[in-house]
């Protein structure tokens, strides 16, 4: 039998979810380089559509399992059944998008089969007969090379941007759509989801702001926010920042930028005393200009900053703030 | 309720990092070491359950001597005894390794609850409390922002992408991994210091445990740890702070154009 690569395709709210198209891009490409069938899976309740939208990217097999116990996502049902498409199926890798979803039930999925997941990988690389996949460690401050021990099937999930949706190859045709049967018994499901909420009405939608001021952990203390608010003031922005200022409640948590809060793309991004942790990287790193203040030269924020200030915010925010108001007055 | 935290120690914050000799990894000797931060929020709302519901929690932590200082500082927060689980057939295992070393550890207590961080500041895994959670066959949420309990079960508030959250009931025991925020960790009481000193502490190496070599083989293995290679880099903007002012607003304006 030629060897597959199994493709996880997550949907939400009746769609397939946006990070569904990098799996497949990843998945297709491992395929490629192998002479690999790339085969999608996806699970739940009436997903026909879903599996047909599928069916028109460059795959071998759509497989669908489906079933009233999976009509709701659980960690239970889902590895429960997944464990049973690739007990089938003996995928050489199985290819997820690391979303919080794929977060929840991949490690158990994976452990319930013995094996382990690289997750949250940047890519990778072959070498010979080795493929090496990369992961960001030390949120970030370092690069880790990884590789798999053991038999297949091997478990990874790709960080968001890594692959490219419009990348995806289009199939010539339909690709086929197999339903496959699984045994899941109400019991073995022992999570029970409710609906899904937004907290408290969002007051502010950064996502709209054009100009951003956002306040990390080395503002140090709450009475030195007024700093950072008269920057904002005298530039029109608006305040944002990383989490770990929200979580102490200096900022309420619609100001948060970051992959658990808001996602922003402003033409200036200011980012002060914050480190560029992954997590909120992702939620900034579409801004078209970014200027990072911070005492630590090779803090990862400097990854992706236009202009670098490699100092102490305090010191430079004041004038800072003198100079912005010359330069829009003068 | 009998609650067990699983926590561990990472490089602290600010510590210099620096590779080690053969890029495996970065070089331990000379930099001081802290709770990873989202197992701090995990052992608070264990005490603060413990407060609420009544019964013990238990620190469980996995590392080499230096270990120690941290499940100090858990027992004098409050938690009431600590499994220091420690063997160098323990060093450098991946998180299928560590998760079951601590599956063996947390199976001989047969708690209610067990609480991990969401992932370490290390390696940014996210994965060994979930894949304890399937060793254990326990039910599991992850990132958990809140915990009600709620007739014999639990009622936990996971959170989603962009802002969005969920309510999953579950029952008894469980294993839920914890997200930073979901409370106000306390400091150690002086009180607290004095009296970690004569709480149980019991350590556990791999032959307590019925654990061997084979048991404990990774399934992945980090090859070698490097300075990522920079696609782009900021351009440095230096001088003294009006300098830079200057300077930066000048960019901004005529070289950017933003402002």
């Amino acid at each position: 039998m030629a060897e597959e690569i199994l493709v996880y395709a997550e949907h939400q709210e009746g769609r397939l979810a946006r990070p569904t198209w990098e799996a497949v891009a990843a998945a297709q490409q491992l395929a490629g380089e192998s002479g690999a069938a790339c085969v999608a899976v996806i699970v739940g309740d009436n997903i026909g559509s879903l599996a047909q939208e599928l069916a028109g990217a460059g795959l071998q097999e759509v497989l669908t399992v489906e079933s009233p116990q999976l009509a709701r996502y659980t960690p239970d049902g889902y590895s429960l059944a997944l464990r049973q498409v690739i007990e089938k199926r003996l995928p050489r890798f199985v290819v997820f998008s690391h979303t919080y979803q794929v977060r929840d039930f991949a490690p158990r999925l994976a452990a319930s089969l013995d094996r382990g997941l690289v997750g949250d990988s940047l890519g990778y690389r072959r070498d010979g007969d080795r493929t090496i996949f990369v992961r960001q460690v030390f949120q970030g401050k370092f690069s880790a090379d990884v590789e798999f021990r053991g038999e297949p099937p091997y478990f990874v999930s790709f960080q968001a941007g890594a692959f490219r949706e419009d990348s995806v190859q289009r199939g010539r045709s339909q690709a086929k759509v197999t339903s496959v049967e699984v045994s899941i018994s109400p019991q073995a499901i022992r999570t029970r989801p409710q609906e899904k909420f937004r907290e408290a009405r969002q007051a502010v939608d950064l996502s709209q702001a054009e100009i951003i001021v956002a306040v990390g952990r080395g503002i140090r203390k709450p009475e030195n926010m007024e700093l950072a608010q008269k920057l904002a003031e005298v530039l029109g922005a608006e305040i944002g920042a990383s989490r770990p200022i929200c979580d102490s409640g200096w900022l309420p948590m619609d100001r948060q930028i970051g992959s658990s809060g808001q996602t922003v793309s402003p033409k200036l991004y200011i980012a002060l005393g914050i480190s560029g942790a992954i997590q909120h990287q992702v939620g900034m790193k579409g801004s078209r200009t970014v200027v990072a203040v911070n005492k630590d030269r090779e803090a990862p924020i400097f990854d992706i900053a236009t202009y670098g200030i490699a100092g102490d915010l305090f010191e430079v925010v004041p004038p800072l703030i003198e100079e912005i108001r010359k330069a829009k007055t003068g | 309720m009998k609650i067990v935290v699983c926590l561990k120690q990472v490089p602290s914050r600010d510590a210099n990092l620096k590779l080690n000799r053969d890029s495996t990894w970065i070089e331990e000797a000379d930099i001081g070491f802290e709770i990873n931060e989202p197992d701090v929020y995990a052992l608070e709302e264990g005490l603060r359950l413990k407060e609420k519901l009544g019964g013990e929690v238990i620190v469980c932590t996995l590392g080499p001597a230096r270990a120690g200082q941290a499940i100090k500082e858990a027992l004098a927060k409050g938690a009431d005894r600590a499994l220091h689980l420690e063997d160098s057939a323990f060093e450098n295992l991946d998180a299928h390794g560590t998760a079951r070393v601590l599956a063996a550890a947390v199976r001989r207590e047969s708690p209610d609850l067990v609480l991990t961080g969401l992932q370490s500041d290390d390696f940014g895994f996210a994965q060994t409390g979930v894949i304890l959670a399937e060793m254990l066959d326990l039910p599991h949420s992850t990132i958990v922002m809140e915990i009600q309990a709620e007739g014999g079960g639990l009622r936990v508030k996971r959170e989603l992408e962009g802002g969005w959250f969920q309510w999953i009931e579950m029952p008894l025991p469980a294993v839920l991994t914890i997200q930073s925020g979901i409370n106000k960790p306390r400091y150690a009481t002086l009180k607290g210091i004095m009296a970690a000193k004569n709480k149980p502490l019991q350590k556990l190496a791999a032959g307590d445990l019925g654990l061997d070599a084979e048991a404990l083989k990774p399934r992945q293995v980090i090859s070698r740890v490097y300075v990522p290679q920079k696609t782009a880099q900021a351009e440095f903007i230096e001088g003294s702070p009006r300098e830079i002012a200057e300077r930066l607003v000048d960019k901004l304006k005529n070289e950017a154009r933003v402002i």
